[in-house]
């Protein structure tokens, strides 16, 4: 018998925290990850869990950090404004050292934006989550089934690591239904979070102290720096990512998410076509898998990154490529998916140029 | 033979304070200190520091500590209490942190009835940035961000937070007190103690607003911010108790 269940992208997410431990949700409605909030006040009081609606997307993550810091797994999920709402939070949680799960179901921007798919919060999620020195876990799922096997990764990344995990979807995973395995998730072997604040009784030795406060630059620097030895590891052992027809290609479609399964169809196509298309796509965001790309462009002689913004993870395409070989770039933005018919005019296009 | 008849309480760290002389932080953190003792819940507290001049609570508080981002202290007390309600959680706000920029998340934690301990700390003025208009600062008031005097018709009026609070259907206790003389001194640890005795007894949220001095940015000695605290704040901020009861529960 088949383990399937036919679900929403939203969701499956939610299902998959629960069913990963995460019995504690603090959310705020905003479309277009709404059914997250609404499965887990449905599901949480049937599991002994807790689905709290904050006052603002500030204060949920706020309560999330409390959670987070008395020792609980738990997360909070929002899209794209509520996660601008969210960034004080997010850079405390880093600077504190605590591991949570935030969702962003992202819609098109800036401002209020729009509410259809979008990935234009690329830049938000890798560079400028929140102020300060600080990397957080993002991870791209690109059907239902990640969503769903990605939160349970996310969930055991940001425990083994003590840092954020952020699942970047979009509108259109969020509200899309496919068939999903919850039996298949791997589990990683955790330390017990002998630093949590839930009582000296409950830890051994002094008191827990959660702070991210250093008046002395020295000890502030000194902090950071241990912080990022951590980033290295992660950056060194958790790269995923997927690659389609990249051995021989001539031209590498990069892309995450929705617009990966896009550049797939368009890939296939085009190989139908005579022209020898690939696609690499990465599964985390950070950690990029730079090392990859670069490889690639040992023998591939053009990238193109396709994306739902006006151009954001190209410029970590172009990182990676180093100047070897040309990097493009194709999207569309404000709400709109790249259609199929659009990637393979472009990549043929540019294919005829080498 | 020696008797001890005055010791630092378990509850306080051992180490110097860094709050100006004449600050009575020290005093609210003695009677906090002395109430964790009492109540023998040392190993089971967590206590949520905030910003401002009480940023470095968690150094002084010898139980399990959080560092809080300005005004979120409710809210990461909200997360450690609902996800450990064994846990006895308190926050320790200044009137910038509690009645400014956390607003919302004072109102609405009282609202929905945590079962948190609140000591607010009501100076009418920023401290730790040097001096300027809290939202508590009351009319006429010189500040450096208020140099002729607080305007209601330029700044707007201060806020009464307890009264406030009180109002709300989750609120178990909001009262507030001095500790300018030391009678008032006993009466606020007696609050203070009520405070933390209603979370044990599950009684829903409870804030104790404490008015205190700030000599250095109010440009005066010591005895001089008493006398100030006593001619321009409790007149202002009458001392009492403006709700002493239960959060309502389910069906009520």
């Amino acid at each position: 018998m088949s383990n399937k269940v036919l679900m929403k992208g939203n969701e499956a997410i939610a299902e998959a925290a629960i069913k990963s431990g995460c019995l504690y949700f603090f959310g705020y409605p905003i479309t277009p990850q709404t059914e997250i909030s609404e499965y887990m006040a449905k599901r949480m009081p049937k599991v002994g869990g807790l689905c709290l609606q904050a006052e603002s997307e500030v204060a949920a993550i706020n309560m999330l950090m409390g959670a987070s810091a008395a020792g609980s797994r738990a997360m909070t999920s929002s899209s794209s404004p509520g996660i601008s709402l969210k960034s004080e939070g997010i850079s405390y949680i880093a600077g504190c050292d605590l591991p949570c799960l935030i969702v962003n179901v992202q819609r098109g921007g800036p401002g209020l934006g729009g509410i259809q798919p979008s990935q234009s919060d690329y830049y938000q999620a890798t560079r400028g989550v929140g102020h300060g020195d600080l990397r957080i876990l993002v991870l791209a799922p690109s059907s239902v089934q990640e969503m769903a096997s990605l939160t349970a990764e996310a969930f055991d990344l940001a425990d083994e690591y003590r840092m954020p995990a952020m699942l970047l979807a979009d509108g259109a995973l969020g509200q899309m239904m496919e068939p999903v395995d919850f039996s298949v998730f791997p589990k990683r072997e955790l330390a017990p979070k002998t630093w949590a604040t839930n009582g000296l009784k409950n830890h051994e030795g002094k008191k827990n102290i959660i702070n991210s406060l250093f008046i002395d630059p020295n000890e502030l620097e000194n902090s950071v720096i241990e912080r990022y030895k951590r980033y290295d590891i992660v950056e060194e052992k958790e790269v995923r990512y997927e690659e389609y027809l990249t051995d021989d290609a001539d031209i590498v479609l990069v892309a995450f998410g929705i617009t990966a399964r896009i550049c797939k169809s368009a890939v296939t196509e085009l190989r139908n076509q005579g022209i020898k298309a690939g696609l690499l796509r990465p599964v985390t965001l950070w950690p990029y898998p730079k090392k990859i790309i670069s490889k690639l462009a040992d023998h591939a002689k053009a990238f193109i990154s396709v994306e739902m913004s006006m151009g954001q993870m190209v410029d970590d395409v172009r990182l990676a490529v180093n100047g070897k070989r040309p990097v493009y770039f194709f999207g569309r933005t404000g709400g709109i998916i790249p259609s199929v018919e659009e990637v393979i005019c472009e990549t043929t296009k540019i294919s005829e140029t080498l | 033979m020696y008797k001890t008849v005055f010791e630092r309480p378990k509850a306080l760290t051992d180490v110097p304070l860094h709050y100006c002389p004449g600050c009575t932080h020290g005093i609210i953190h003695r009677l906090v200190a002395e109430t964790i003792d009492e109540l023998e819940i040392l190993d089971n507290t967590v206590g949520i520091a905030p910003v401002g001049c009480s940023v470095f609570a968690y150094n002084y508080f010898n139980c399990d500590m959080i560092e809080a981002a300005h005004g979120r202290a409710p809210a990461v007390a909200t997360g450690v209490k609902r996800t450990h309600p064994d846990n006895i959680v308190f926050t320790y706000q200044g009137d910038g942190d509690l009645a400014a920029i956390g607003t919302a998340e004072t109102v609405h934690s009282a609202t929905r009835g945590e079962n948190i301990t609140v000591i607010f700390i009501n100076n009418c003025i920023y401290g730790m940035t040097g001096g300027q208009m809290a939202p508590t600062t009351i009319p006429g008031q010189v500040t450096t961000t208020t140099p002729y005097g607080r305007f209601r018709s330029i700044q707007g009026n201060p806020i009464r937070v307890c009264e406030m609070l009180s109002t709300l259907d989750g609120v178990a206790l909001a009262a507030r007190v001095s500790v300018d003389t030391p009678a008032n001194i006993n009466n606020a640890k007696k609050m203070i103690k009520k405070a933390f005795q209603n979370q044990i007894d599950r009684k829903g949220f409870s804030i104790v607003e404490v008015l205190s001095t700030c000599p250095t940015n109010w440009g005066l000695s010591p005895s001089d911010a008493l006398q100030w605290l006593r001619d321009n704040m409790i007149p202002y901020y009458p001392l009492g108790t403006y709700k002493d009861g239960e959060a309502l529960k389910d069906g009520e």
